[in-house]
């Protein structure tokens, strides 16, 4: 196990380190110098100067990769041009309410797709199956930022239970700054239960039809005893690794969310950055959400392989 | 004759390809006409309900949102269509080579390069691209296509591999043939029906990211309509207006909707296994 997971702790190193460079190339390198592209066409010349004098621009693009990546590595992601403060604590600010949003939405709809998915392969072919599986087709083709908006007119403007948009706070209370997440991580869940729920349903369907089920069976435990005692545990190894991979739409999802809402999150700062120019800023919150990515992938991995022993060897 | 009578027995297909059929011929019908030219303004009847002259109603500009949303189909389903054609090109062929070349350093790096790019969701290729280049349908389609090259290469090669151990590969590399010669006329027949499946699949979410894109203001741009960003643009008004927000939301719901049940259809009648255990 340490073996399997050092090799892939090198192979998650070398992948950020790739993804580091793909992201400086494209941002930084692309259009060209990035001074006159922040200042625009009009830019005087001496202006050019000194913003690449300030931005550390006088060096080579090499030097300046090193620069960056090794900035980052001490928590150092540089200064944004537009706002004059330091890019790390701008984040800082913001990711406490995009983690929390991507965490709650995550609890919710494992919530709600463990009982839908559970309850749909105990009863398959029932109708209370095939209304779960309409259910789950209709939420993956709902568009999440739709749905956000119909939640919007039903329970903002219409009850009144909750705000349309914006963020009060932490300081103002737990409770608070949870309420005001909820819609955002409602709209955020739905198409994510309803993936999960189909996993959950047909992993479970799969591990039912296994040779230990039915020596457990044989042995004498009804059909529920089995499910609960030995199939579940066994279908969530396909469910775990569908919640990993679903994380990066998470990510995708929770940026879009953020503008329907107007939660000053990460998606938010980087759209501000990208109309802003603050070409520092939107390289550093994409650098941090491909690492999220990354280390939810590693993550999920190294639980495969402790819950499968056979993975370990195919590294 | 088996195949078309267990095609139109298949409901989730024939549903399916109905809701497509209907959302694609919308498309290529708003070609040669649409109720109402969508680039004319009309103030005086804006944000009219739906009624008997304008079916889905006016936008704030006065514009018939019913003929807004067949040209947007338009939009919705080139972008979707262009990117599932970039993930299939360059996708395919990566797979299979990496089949071919299995365990060797190319497919060692074929694979690692598309885990690489498969950490960048569409949406953060987009916002990278118009960083640099700025919005635009293009920027779009460029990077809902890239997220799409890994995803059709890995299920290439998946399938390709479990391929190339079968007996009648065996017979054609015996007969000398080489390994690009066999990826062509072997192993590709035999992915097709898996292309066609997960091609389906990708339209879908191509739909889905594309009105994403367009929503946040990365993909396609005024005076091009799009459904997303008739979505974003009916955001403020939905309060009062609420027919801005649901006939758009409803086509994409709809047309995606249609598509994964083309896709579980296709896969019911495409692979033998399944349709083994039907019987």
């Amino acid at each position: 196990m340490l073996r399997y997971s050092l090799k892939r702790l090198l192979s998650l190193g070398l992948s950020l380190l790739a993804a580091s460079a793909v992201i400086f190339l494209t941002i930084e390198i692309v259009p060209g110098d990035p001074a006159s592209y922040m200042l625009g066409i009009n830019a005087q010349a001496d202006t050019v100067a000194a913003l690449r004098e300030e931005l550390g621009l006088n060096v080579s693009a090499f030097e300046r990769y090193i620069s960056w990546v090794g900035g980052m590595l001490t928590g150092d992601f540089g200064t944004s041009y537009t706002y004059r403060t330091p890019v790390v604590d701008m984040i800082g600010d913001r990711i406490m309410i995009s983690l929390p949003l991507a965490i709650y939405a995550l609890s919710l709809s494992t919530l709600i797709a463990f009982p839908a998915g559970i309850l749909a392969a105990s009863k398959r072919g029932s109708v209370t199956d095939v209304s779960i599986m309409g259910a789950t087709q209709v939420g993956v083709a709902i568009p999440n930022f739709w749905f956000a908006m119909l939640l919007v007119v039903v329970f903002s403007i219409n009850l009144r239970w909750f705000s349309a948009g914006g963020f009060p706070g932490w300081d103002k209370g737990l409770i608070v700054g949870l309420k005001a997440l909820t819609l955002p991580a409602i709209s955020l869940a739905l198409p994510q239960a309803s993936i999960l729920a189909r996993v959950m349903r047909s992993a479970l369907i799969d591990t039912m039809n296994e040779d230990f089920v039915r020596t457990a069976r044989a042995k004498g435990l009804s059909k529920r005893q089995a499910m609960w005692r030995h199939a579940l545990r066994n279908a969530m190894i396909p469910v775990l690794t569908i919640i990993g991979l679903q994380f990066s739409f998470l990510i995708a999802g929770a940026i879009i969310i953020e503008n329907v809402f107007f939660l000053p999150g990460l998606g938010r700062l980087v759209f501000q950055s990208i109309s802003q120019r603050d070409l520092i800023v939107v390289e550093s919150v994409v650098m941090l959400l491909v690492f999220a990515v990354v280390i939810v992938t590693f993550i999920v991995d190294l639980t495969y392989a402790a819950v499968d022993p056979r993975l370990r060897g195919r590294s | 004759m088996s195949f078309l009578k267990s095609t139109l027995r298949n409901r989730s297909f024939m549903i399916g390809a109905s809701f497509a059929a209907l959302f694609i011929g919308a498309a290529l019908l708003s070609y040669l006409w649409t109720p109402f030219d969508v680039t004319k303004l009309d103030i005086p009847h804006k944000l009219r309900k739906p009624n008997a002259v304008h079916w889905f109603g006016t936008d704030h500009f006065g514009r018939d949102i019913f003929s807004m949303i067949m040209v947007g189909a338009r939009t919705s389903i080139a972008v979707a269509v262009v990117a599932v054609g970039i993930g299939i090109i360059l996708g395919v062929p990566l797979g299979l080579t990496a089949a071919a070349r299995k365990d060797s350093l190319l497919d060692e790096v074929i694979m690692r390069t598309n885990d690489l790019v498969f950490a960048f969701p569409a949406l953060l290729i987009a916002i990278m691209i118009t960083a640099v280049f700025g919005p635009s349908a293009i920027n779009a389609i460029i990077a809902i296509g890239i997220f799409n090259i890994p995803v059709f290469a890995r299920m290439t090669r998946g399938a390709a591999l479990s391929l190339w151990t079968r007996d009648f590969v065996l017979s054609a590399r015996v007969a000398g043939k080489t390994a690009p010669r066999i990826s062509i006329e072997h192993i590709l027949p035999n992915i097709l029906n898996l292309l066609i499946v997960q091609g389906s699949i990708q339209f879908s979410l191509g739909i889905l990211a594309e009105a994403g894109l367009s929503y946040v203001g990365l993909g396609a741009q005024p005076p091009l309509p799009s459904w997303g960003r008739m979505l974003a643009e009916s955001q403020t008004m939905i309060s009062f207006a609420p027919h801005l927000a649901i006939f758009p939301g409803i086509a994409i719901v709809f047309t995606v909707l249609g598509l994964n049940l083309m896709g579980d259809g296709l896969r019911d009648l495409l692979d033998p296994r399944l349709r083994q255990a039907r019987k």
